[in-house]
């Protein structure tokens, strides 16, 4: 369960303020998927860095399953990353040099989880995103782009997280790949129940999503059911 | 994070990019090899003078020219080199002090020496046969030369085994042979035993002439270069030296001991001196071989910097998923700190074959102590951590944003 009241964000570079966010206010339930969407320099990926608990915004509060994060310290929120939060960046998704596996693992590196447990959950997750088996020893720089972006899904995934963020993940692929992404993510959130959160610049790919949230310049213009779910097959 | 973990990351991290690892590796190779093969020369060249000192006996009290050292200070200004001690003084030593079994002066040189076809050059030492008795000088075949020659100024040489190989061969018998040195002709009437010990300040590479003569040829004055006496029981040494300083103050019209224009060492005081000059050498040689694992460590933290650097988006991925900084600082920790482990344990086996080759070498014998290896590790380790802890502490700082935008 996410909460949003009023947050905004002003970023100072020395003389030049910028207002990244203006007071945004909202509310996702658990089992959501909601995709925001807004043109470049909206504001898109400040809202998400705080959603994600990368950031802490400059005003107004934000709770995570009723806890507020506004205003934790670097350590305290690096342990709500990793125990309730999964990413899915648009490039650089992982280690390079190191096998699928790993990737996968090292959330629950950071978590202490004991090793013995570690590689069945990576498994798990790699099934759930759809990545085929005879992948998961490989290298990460030995993957497509679309199987870069299910390992990503997996290692999201892996810690078991309240929410799953993800930062225009099919950016970087064509558009039947992206529609591949876009389809584990919604098997994701209809067969296993995660809350996901989308994160693009275009209608098409808010469209996979059930509800849109529309921001532009740093507010909220406007917030509704997606009437048009493209559901893909 | 297990170590496990922490050992997995880190090996993937070096091994990355094997080159650079290696060259950096290698500053602290060299550092810590030429540490400890130094440390082994300063313990090698430290052992084999005192062997030499010990070897010429406890009872010995050795008389020089020249004002004694001041207390505290190493630097004997013209000790040696000072013409105060002469034959008479001698003479009246060797009556006057009672517990003193016997009396030798000698006068030394460096000389030219040619038998036949060969030459040499070689320590002469002008003396008396009481020599033999208090530094152990023993005859392998012939005799030493007799007071008598001594005071007839008979020209006989007395040689080596060393000198008497490098004129002769080995195992020549040279009793009777002619030897000329610096031009004047001696006859070989004796050999000594070989006594062992290595380079050019064998007691096994020397001629003993008599006295007189060197005196004669040689010196062209009357004055002796040092008197060696043996006391009678080693617990008699000092009363040794104790007489002797008042018999020569006395002599030389000296009344403030502080002004003796001659010095008296024995045994001890030959050790205490050398370890303080072998003592600074050793200090020295680590101190240089120390600069260039300073430098080695300075290239730890320029390596480490720049793969902080190189990195940057890695770090902001693992903090997104949950690392903190101190799991990215002990990361990148442990990285700097196996790169000068192993760079240790590199440099100690290339530094222990330095010192091996040296020994075989023959020069001298390099001792590398337990110590020094384990000294050298730790400070190898003790680098990794002062070094790659800047650079860890700013990956570990680098803001999780600013770290995923990095290009
Ligand atoms: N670290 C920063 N410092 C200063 N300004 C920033 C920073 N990050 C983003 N901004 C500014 O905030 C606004 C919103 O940026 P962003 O959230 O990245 O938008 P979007 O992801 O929608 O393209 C833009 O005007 C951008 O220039
Ligand atoms: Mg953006």
């Amino acid at each position: 369960m996410i909460e949003c009241k009023n947050i905004k964000k002003t970023y100072i570079n020395g003389e030049a303020e910028t207002q990244a966010l203006k007071g945004v206010t909202f509310t996702i339930k658990d089992g959501e998927f909601v995709a925001i969407m807004g043109p470049s320099g909206s504001g898109k990926s400040t809202l998400m860095h705080i959603l994600g608990a990368l950031d802490t915004p400059t005003g107004g509060q934000y709770f995570l399953d009723g806890e507020d994060v506004s205003k934790l310290t670097d350590d305290e929120l690096a342990d709500i990353r990793g125990n309730k939060i999964g990413f899915v960046f648009q490039s650089f998704n992982l280690l390079p040099r190191s096998e699928v596996i790993r990737n996968v693992i090292l959330p629950l590196v950071y978590l202490k989880v004991p090793p013995e447990e570690r590689e069945k959950r990576a498994k798990e997750a790699l099934a759930s995103a759809g990545l085929e088996e005879n992948r998961w020893h490989h290298l990460s720089n030995q993957l497509s782009g679309g199987q870069i972006q299910r390992v990503a899904i997996a290692r999201a995934l892996v810690n078991d997280p309240s929410l799953i963020m993800a930062d225009e993940p099919t950016g970087n692929l064509d558009t039947r790949t992206g529609e591949i992404v876009l389809k584990t993510f919604q098997d994701l959130n209809k067969k296993e129940g995660h809350t996901i959160i989308l994160i693009t610049h275009e209608l098409d790919v808010a469209e996979h999503a059930d509800r849109i949230i529309h921001i532009r310049d740093g507010l909220i213009v406007s917030d509704e059911i997606n009437k048009n779910k493209r559901i893909v097959n | 994070m297990t170590i496990n973990d922490i050992l997995k990351e880190t090996s993937s991290g070096l091994l990355s990019n094997k080159v650079r690892t290696g060259l950096t590796m290698l500053g602290i190779v060299i550092g810590i090899a030429s540490v400890i093969a130094m440390l082994g020369i300063g313990n090698g060249a430290t052992n084999s003078i005192q062997a030499r000192i010990e070897s010429i006996g406890a009872n010995l009290v050795v008389i020089s020219p020249g004002a004694p050292s001041t207390p505290g200070s190493q630097v004997r200004a013209s000790r040696g080199s000072a013409n105060t001690l002469t034959m008479a003084d001698v003479a009246a030593l060797e009556s006057g002090i009672t517990s003193a079994k016997a009396v030798a002066p000698s006068v030394t040189s460096r000389l030219q020496v040619v038998a036949g076809g060969m030459n040499t050059n070689t320590s002469i030492i002008g003396t008396t046969p009481a020599y033999t008795d208090i530094r152990d000088v023993k005859i392998d075949s012939g005799t030493f030369f007799s007071e008598d020659q001594v005071t007839q100024l008979a020209r006989v040489a007395v040689l080596g085994p060393t000198t008497r190989d490098d004129l002769f061969g080995t195992g020549v018998d040279t009793i009777g042979q002619s030897i000329r040195i610096n031009g004047n002709i001696f006859t070989v009437i004796g050999i000594t035993v070989a006594k062992g010990g290595s380079g050019g300040n064998s007691t096994d590479d020397v001629v003993y002439i008599p006295i007189t003569v060197a005196q004669q040829f040689f010196t062209g004055n009357q004055y002796v270069s040092s008197i060696n006496i043996s006391a009678q029981t080693s617990d008699l040494v000092t009363d040794v030296q104790n007489q002797a300083t008042d018999i020569l103050l006395a002599r030389h019209n000296i009344t403030d001991p502080t002004k003796a224009d001659f010095s008296t060492m024995n045994q001890s005081d030959m050790l205490a001196t050398a370890s303080s000059i072998t003592g600074t050498m050793t200090a020295l040689l680590a101190a240089i071989a120390g600069i260039s694992l300073l430098v080695g460590g300075i290239g730890i933290m320029n390596m480490m910097l720049t793969t902080v650097t190189e990195r940057t988006r890695e770090i902001g991925l693992r903090k997104a998923v949950g690392a903190k900084k101190r799991d990215i600082r002990v990361q990148f920790l442990t990285e700097s700190v196996m790169l000068t482990a192993i760079g240790g344990i590199i440099g100690i086996i290339f530094g222990i074959g330095i010192a091996w080759v040296i020994t075989l070498t023959g020069l001298l014998t390099a001792q590398v102590s337990v110590m020094s290896v384990i000294l050298s590790f730790g400070v190898s380790a003790i680098i990794g951590i002062i070094f790659g802890y800047y650079p860890a502490a700013r990956a570990s700082d680098l803001n999780p944003i600013d770290a995923l935008r990095y290009e």
